[in-house]
């Protein structure tokens, strides 16, 4: 081989890193898949449907509800029509999902090699993730909450029995379901980010949104203070306007101050924990 | 090691900021070490052959050169510093490690955009190098829908997104068709001209004969070798002339008075080792023997290269060990 001519090149000029740049170009990776359309559209077309669908139920039996029904249709059973449990379930597992495919999805393809090589600052990487998924389920959490109450107390109002925004405790709710979403992304982010196989990270994901609430009972203290620290329990607590009411179901009083506070905790130890694991792995 | 020559074909100025350091670099996977105690130095200007067998410790070490995998010990710069302490790495280091590393759900274009994005490298440069690479007719694809060639083409293209002087290839040749490899090879040359600094993994000598100027070799995670093409070509299977004659006889007693060491070789064939080619063609003229057939053999590099890491192969079939 002969000896190659050699250009001097200047040395490297880089413009400052900012970390705008990163929450545009994860941006333009979460919208440039269409498992993100179409798992949001979905599933948020679902739970709509599913709440109608009880409001639904609700106006066509209103006739046939005795008056002790009747006293207390609002605001406990039209809040239950508005955020039903099926539906609070599909909000979780798809939120959850949703967020543990943008973790898994680097992971299981090996595009996370390629994305670290781009960008060695791993945390700054992780958290533009975070935020941009955030932001997105946020805003689908508002959408798929404000359009459930708004659509269920609409056609309950043709009994009228429908709550307005208003009413005390129905924002909360509102607000609550809303925030549910992004709070149970972030926890699939942060099991994906742990676990990083897609399967797996489903199934656990899964289980702590899901299951774990079933395993435990109000019936004693300490099987009670998990219970309610848990995301689902917390979202239960904050849309239930008749807790309290009935002194037969609750050994253990929470308030809703402690339910939002769950919510923030998981939000942020599971975005803490995939920043951490993220940052010290090999990949 | 010849240290003087490479250094005489550097530019003296504005090397040090493309040179990938690696030294007592190791990593152990529990009771495993995949690589041990590797320390070697690529410079710009050269295409730098990184060879070595199946297992030997290439992917690992180029990992740990990107900062993806931590060393047990030992440290790896690329222009004095660690490259995880960048805050962004398309300018400095363009890597291909394995063309698989992309979602097969995003087009060309959207994944390359994303990374050009996050490291303020601006829109055009996309299309600059999806026009390089020859992608830019299926940009708009998804990439799970790509072959393994436009894999590796769309790897590259990565690579060369953020103009950066040190390039660092894994087995960049598996999947292209002969047209492709010749491209590659056309462009690794180009790029070293251009004074980068290029680091090329293979574990086929032939791919990096007609490819590199310098070879670092390694097995079973230690270094080898580390020198210029030629000298490793010298260090396979001394040369040899096959001659092939009528008189067997005669001709291996002229040659073996003259030092050579004569072996038969088949049907009417010698293959002479000690001497040369000119010269076993003057002993035949001045004793009258008639030759058919003077033929030196050039030891191949991919001789020098199995013999080398014949010791250290880390799988082997049947029982050939």
């Amino acid at each position: 081989m002969t000896a190659p001519t050699i250009t001097a090149r200047p040395a490297v000029t880089e413009p400052r890193a900012r970390f705008r740049d990163l929450l545009a170009a994860e941006w333009t990776k979460l919208w440039s898949l269409r498992s993100t359309y179409w798992t949001l559209l979905l599933s948020g077309l679902a739970i709509i449907g599913l709440n109608v669908n009880a409001a639904v139920a609700d106006h066509h039996n209103w006739p046939r509800y005795d008056a002790d029904i009747r006293a207390i249709f609002v605001p406990i059973w039209a809040m239950r029509d508005a955020f039903t449990q099926i539906a609070g379930l599909m909000l979780m597992l798809a939120a959850g999902s949703v967020g543990a495919i943008t973790i898994t999805g680097e992971y299981g393809t090996g595009l996370i090699r390629t994305t670290f090589a781009a960008v060695p600052a791993r945390r700054s990487l992780v958290t533009a993730k975070l935020i941009d998924v955030t932001v997105v389920m946020l805003g689908y959490g508002t959408v798929v909450a404000g359009a459930s109450f708004w659509a269920s107390q609409a056609i309950l109002s043709g009994r009228g029995v429908g709550m307005s925004i208003g009413y005390p405790g129905a924002f909360q709710a509102v607000a609550a379901s809303a925030v549910l979403a992004p709070v149970c992304a972030l926890v699939g982010m942060g099991i994906g980010a742990i676990i990083r196989h897609s399967a797996a990270t489903m199934v656990v994901t899964t289980a702590v949104l899901l299951l774990l609430p079933m395993c435990f009972t109000d019936h004693y203290r300490w099987t009670a203070d998990i219970k309610h620290a848990l995301p689902a329990m917390a979202w239960e607590r904050l849309i239930d306007l008749g807790y309290g009411r009935f002194g037969f179901t609750v050994r253990r009083p929470t308030t809703t101050t402690e339910a939002w506070i769950v919510l923030a905790l998981w939000a942020l130890g599971a975005a803490a924990a995939a920043i951490t694991v993220v940052h010290r792995r090999d990949v | 090691m010849p240290t003087t020559a490479r250094c005489a074909e550097s530019p003296a100025r504005d090397t040090v900021g493309r040179v990938i350091e690696v030294s007592g670099l190791t990593k152990r996977y529990g009771p495993k070490t995949a690589v041990n105690g590797l320390t070697f130095t690529v410079r710009p200007g050269h295409v730098t052959g990184f060879l070595g067998p199946n297992g030997a410790g290439k992917s690992t070490t180029l990992r740990m050169i990107l900062g993806l995998n931590e060393p047990t010990s030992g440290t790896a710069t690329v222009a004095g510093r660690p490259f995880r302490d960048r805050p962004r790495g398309l300018r400095h280091v363009g890597a291909l490690l394995d063309a698989q590393d992309v979602h097969g759900g995003r087009t060309a274009y959207a994944h390359l955009s994303a990374l050009a994005r996050g490291n303020r490298i601006p829109r055009t440069r996309v299309d600059e190098v999806l026009r390089e690479v020859g992608l830019t007719e299926v940009a708009r694809r998804r990439i799970g829908g790509f072959s393994l060639g436009m894999r590796q083409r769309l790897g590259i293209a990565t690579a060369l997104l953020g103009d950066p002087p040190v390039l660092l290839f894994d087995e960049p040749i598996n999947g292209l068709d002969p047209e492709g490899v010749r491209w590659v090879r056309g462009l690794f040359r180009r790029l070293a001209a251009e004074g980068r600094t290029v680091f090329v993994s293979s574990h086929l000598m032939s791919e990096m004969e007609h490819t590199a100027d310098h070879l670092i070799v390694i097995g079973r995670g230690e270094l080898i070798a580390d020198e210029s093409l030629a000298e490793f070509a010298a260090r396979g299977t001394p040369q040899s002339v096959t001659v092939r004659t009528p008189d067997a006889a005669s001709l291996t007693a002229v040659l073996t008075a003259d030092g050579a060491a004569v072996r038969p070789d088949g049907d009417r064939a010698l293959t002479v080792t000690g001497l040369s080619a000119a010269r076993i063609g003057e002993l035949a003229f001045q004793h009258r023997i008639m030759l058919h057939e003077l033929a030196p053999r050039i030891a191949s590099l991919e001789e020098a290269f199995m013999e080398l890491t014949a010791d250290s192969v880390e799988y082997l079939a049947g029982d050939a060990r």
